[in-house]
């Protein structure tokens, strides 16, 4: 996690410090909101490898992102995300595709849920 | 130890300006969202491979500009809250010159504020070359 938040240019004490955290009443350092990306990916590589799926990752382009939470991610969390293709549309020749996949702990507790438009970009024609 | 000023969620006002930063992007960067997300895709290191699939150069990750969009407002909520929700649209790219990276400008607004369940929503407007990269991109703060 403090990795991630080094990476999205985050100094905020609580996604570094334990102390901070636990200032703050969490058990241990807490996940910047886009860290969630990393589980939503997992299970996204699972859908991509399906050739049923057939989509080019070459043309695949980011829409939109959502995270809803139930309670911020803390270090320690042991997390499963379960993903679901919500909607398969058509759009001028693009298809936009979205998912959602909960992410829950150990005791099957809601803790985010994220959700993600990819648009697959036509093939040119000649 | 110093004391870091926390906002007060009593004190806030639609329309107040939170957060007004400017970050810098490189290939550097880049490399350490990659690392730190798993996202290996060339076009965000490999003009070669963002050439032939039609892009300008390499990109920076949507996701990298999402995550540093949230990273002052994360920094300006302290402990004194935690984040419920966060959307954003992609609409333009980020393309990053290997020399001379890429500036990215991002401005926090409050959009709106429910004294009730004592959460705000904040707008984001994330700015490069003078053009908005993100569509509607919002964040809702729950405050302690």
């Amino acid at each position: 996690m403090r990795e991630f938040a080094r990476a999205v240019l985050s100094s905020a004490p609580l996604h570094h410090d334990p102390e901070a955290a636990r200032s703050a009443g969490y058990a241990d350092v807490v996940a910047p909101p886009t860290f969630p990306i990393v589980v939503q990916d997992f299970t996204l590589q699972q859908l991509l490898a399906d050739e049923d799926a057939a989509v080019d990752f070459s043309r695949v382009v980011h829409g939109d992102q959502r995270f809803s939470y139930s309670r911020p991610i803390v270090a320690g969390d042991e997390l499963t995300g379960t993903m679901t293709v919500t909607s398969v549309k058509q759009l001028g020749g693009n298809s936009m595709v979205t998912s959602s996949t909960e992410i829950v702990d150990t005791q099957g507790a809601h803790v985010v849920t994220a959700i993600s438009t990819l648009v697959v970009r036509a093939e040119e024609t000649a | 130890m110093s004391v870091v000023a926390q906002p007060d969620f009593a004190r806030l006002a639609v329309g107040d300006t939170v957060v007004e930063r400017a970050f810098q992007f490189s290939r550097d960067t880049l490399v350490r969202y990659a690392g730190a997300s798993g996202d290996f895709n060339p076009i965000h290191y490999r003009d070669d491979v963002a050439q032939t699939v039609g892009l300008p150069g390499v990109l920076a990750h949507g996701m990298l500009t999402m995550g540093v969009a949230a990273s002052p407002v994360s920094e300006w909520i302290g402990a004194a809250g935690h984040v419920l929700d966060y959307q954003v649209r992609f609409t333009r790219p980020v393309p990053v010159d290997p020399a001379t990276g890429a500036k990215v400008t991002v401005t926090a607004t409050i959009g709106a504020l429910d004294a009730e369940l004592r959460t705000a929503r904040i707008d984001l407007k994330v700015l490069f070359g003078g053009q908005t990269v993100l569509g509607k991109s919002q964040l809702v703060v729950a405050f302690a």
